[in-house]
């Protein structure tokens, strides 16, 4: 009789399930839809809209009618998009490898636990803070001709200043070199958190093996940093493909559009020409060309294993 | 290559406070040291020194006479093996062990040559063109040895190299060492907080604590002869009993009474002890178990600890004191048991308030 029910209790318990902590809750979900909703309809709503306005003829007015690829034929037709292709390019080039190798540079140099370090740090990402307008102010003022700083110190030698900003040829330069000073910060950091993570001890191994400084920054420490190098190249290629703010606030994207970047193309013909539709059609190629650039950093930093 | 070294008067500050305070040690040639103490006393700040990644606040440093402290590190003909192994993680284990002699524009065939008899020697043939990642730790510690035999070093130093081995490898690795200092008959210095390490690689000890040498000697010198209650307590597992004891003469020896009112003749003569209080040291195994007695020598089993071959017991004596015996490997004393214990007094040694040891024996007192 006793015997039965012992058996069945057993059973009983076993059928029971064991606490698992990290077994899935529904409940968790409330947590994170917050955040869903907006991403749903300011991210991912906007993004499908988009691609559907780029094979329509759209204005503000309506959203016009199905046109298939044409806003697209007419963009490769237009050569103010295509030259503000080739500037996008041209600026990324400028701007991104002088980022990651001053970024890597100032990292290197403030790489220590001196009062003196701690303070440069904090200077050189203090620009980083700024708004785009204010850098964009203080650049115009330094460009300025025959008042600005440049000319004062171009005037010290007896020399004359280049016209940053109206010479075709300088014109990106100059805000290519404004964007530099303004966005070293982040690649600065980025590169000191990972110099602080190489282990003191390899360095006292690398001394030890008779390596002088220059062995040991070329056989130890940038070995050690690679991953984050390539991170900091891949993080400014999306955001310097973004240009917008310094070119608008600088130049008006001129010279005769030789600074005129894809995003001031999209702003000038969806928002001043009110061709929406075409102006879609080009944000959807900048999107395609950043993507590339994310699926790559997305790929870059998933192989942790190479280390 | 071999060298002997020759460490005066070092001093080294760390701000306002002194680790190593005027210390002095000559280590000759082909000698293995093994430098021992607590986390703190110093030991690897010594060994950091004589590497040169550390400086030297006062006093000096010598390699076969001459004066090396004043010189970086890669220029004193010594080679580490640390205790994370500090192997460069992005290089394979042939480039780790050539680094050091490319550094110094050694000839590739002469390099090579090296590498080979190294991880001949040590077993790492078939590592050598992993990345450290993709090796054990066993393994690692392999190529960290490795990368210090290349370089054909005047002297090895050893920063706690086996700490991060599992307690197995600990032992082969440990055993393996002693042969590679057998085979490469060079001047070895060993820092470890561990005594069997200690015991079982050094030719001498160099016992540290609180920012100065406590005691140098042989293993067995160490053991038996401790030149102070802190040595005495420190070297040893388990460590050594104490009991506070009052001592009388007795026929030229000393007499130590316990609290409890146990009498021990001893071996120590009595000339030249300073007054007390004193302490009576005895190890666990000069204490065995009995039966239990009408003397004062019995108490309760608190705890017993079954190492095999022996057993420790732990009984709680009648005033409260605890002392640590050993009994045979299969005892049958239970825990809550009344046991006796025989105190062997010959191997017993005295402390004095000042922490200095008083031996029996020939020497009088160490």
């Amino acid at each position: 009789m006793a015997e039965p029910r012992t058996a069945g209790t057993a059973t009983a318990r076993s059928r029971r399930k064991s606490v698992d902590i990290y077994a899935p809750q529904w409940r968790n979900f409330l947590f994170v839809a917050p955040y869903l909703t907006i991403f749903a309809t300011l991210l991912v709503f906007p993004l499908f809209w988009g691609i559907w306005l780029s094979f329509h003829k759209a204005d503000t007015f309506s959203s016009g009618r199905f046109v298939g690829l044409d806003n697209y034929f007419r963009l490769f037709r237009d050569p103010i998009f295509m030259q503000s292709i080739w500037n996008t390019f041209y600026f990324v080039f400028l701007t991104v490898p002088a980022l990651a190798l001053i970024g890597l540079f100032l990292a290197l140099c403030l790489n220590r636990r001196t009062r003196s370090a701690a303070v440069l740090r904090a200077l050189f990402f203090s620009s980083s803070v700024l708004s785009v307008t204010i850098v964009t102010l203080i650049w115009r003022i330094v460009f300025i001709p025959d008042l600005g700083l440049l000319s004062m110190v171009y005037g010290l030698f007896g020399a004359q200043a280049p016209a940053f900003l109206a010479d075709p040829h300088l014109a990106m330069i100059g805000i290519a070199i404004a964007t530099v000073w303004w966005c070293i910060g982040l690649p600065m950091m980025l590169f000191l958190s990972a110099l602080q993570q190489i282990p003191q001890d390899i360095y006292e191994a690398a001394a030890l093996d008779n390596a002088n400084r220059w062995q040991t920054l070329w056989s130890i420490t940038l070995p050690s940093i690679k991953r984050t190098f390539i991170l900091v190249i891949i993080i400014q290629i999306v955001l310097q493909f973004q240009l917008f703010g310094q070119a608008w606030l600088m130049t008006r994207g001129g010279p005769n559009n030789l600074t005129k970047p894809i995003v001031l193309y999209i702003y000038n013909t969806a928002f001043q020409r009110w061709d929406i539709g075409l102006g879609a059609a080009a944000s959807e190629i900048l999107f395609l060309l950043i993507l590339i650039a994310a699926m790559a950093q997305y790929l870059v930093t998933r192989r942790k294993a190479d280390a | 290559m071999t060298a002997s070294i020759d460490i005066n008067k070092v001093t080294k500050r760390f701000g306002s406070l002194t680790v190593l305070d005027e210390l002095s040690l000559s280590i000759p040639a082909n000698e293995f040291v093994v430098f021992l103490g607590p986390s703190g006393c110093g030991k690897s700040t010594l060994l950091r020194m004589i590497a040169g990644l550390e400086s030297v606040d006062s006093g000096e440093i010598l390699i076969n006479g001459e004066r090396i402290d004043d010189q970086p590190p890669g220029q004193r003909g010594v080679a580490m093996v640390f205790q994370s192994y500090a192997l460069y993680p992005h290089m394979t284990v042939r480039d780790n062990m050539a680094f050091g002699l490319k550094n110094i524009s050694v000839d590739r065939a002469v390099i090579e040559a090296r590498i080979a008899e190294a991880a001949r020697m040590l077993e790492i043939g078939h590592l050598l063109d992993r990345k450290p990642g993709q090796l054990s730790g066993g393994q690692r510690q392999r190529v960290a040895i490795g990368r210090a035999v290349v370089k054909e070093p005047k002297a090895f130093l050893f920063d706690e190299p086996l700490s991060n081995l599992d307690a197995a490898l600990r032992t082969r690795t440990r055993i393996e060492l002693a042969q590679l200092h057998q085979r490469l008959k060079s001047t070895m210095i060993f820092v470890t907080h561990d005594q069997i390490e200690a015991m079982t690689l050094a030719d001498r000890i160099v016992v540290m604590n609180n920012r100065k040498i406590e005691q140098i000697g042989a293993p067995m010198e160490i053991y038996n002869r401790p030149a102070s209650r802190f040595v005495a307590g420190f070297v040893g597992a388990p460590a050594m009993n104490f009991l506070p004891v009052t001592i009388r003469e007795n026929a030229g020896f000393v007499a130590a009474t316990t609290g409890a009112g146990l009498e021990l003749t001893t071996a120590i003569p009595t000339s030249g002890l300073p007054d007390g209080p004193f302490e009576l040291g005895i190890r666990s195994e000069h204490v065995r178990i009995t039966p239990p007695t009408a003397n004062a020598a019995e108490g309760v089993v608190d705890v017993l600890e079954r190492l095999g071959e022996r057993t420790l017991v732990y009984v709680r004596l009648g005033d409260g004191q605890q002392i640590v015996g050993s009994d045979s490997g299969d005892s049958r004393v239970a825990v809550g048991d009344r046991v006796g214990l025989a105190f062997e007094g010959a191997k017993a040694h005295l402390f004095d308030a000042s922490g200095r040891a008083w031996h029996g024996g020939e020497a009088g007192h160490g």
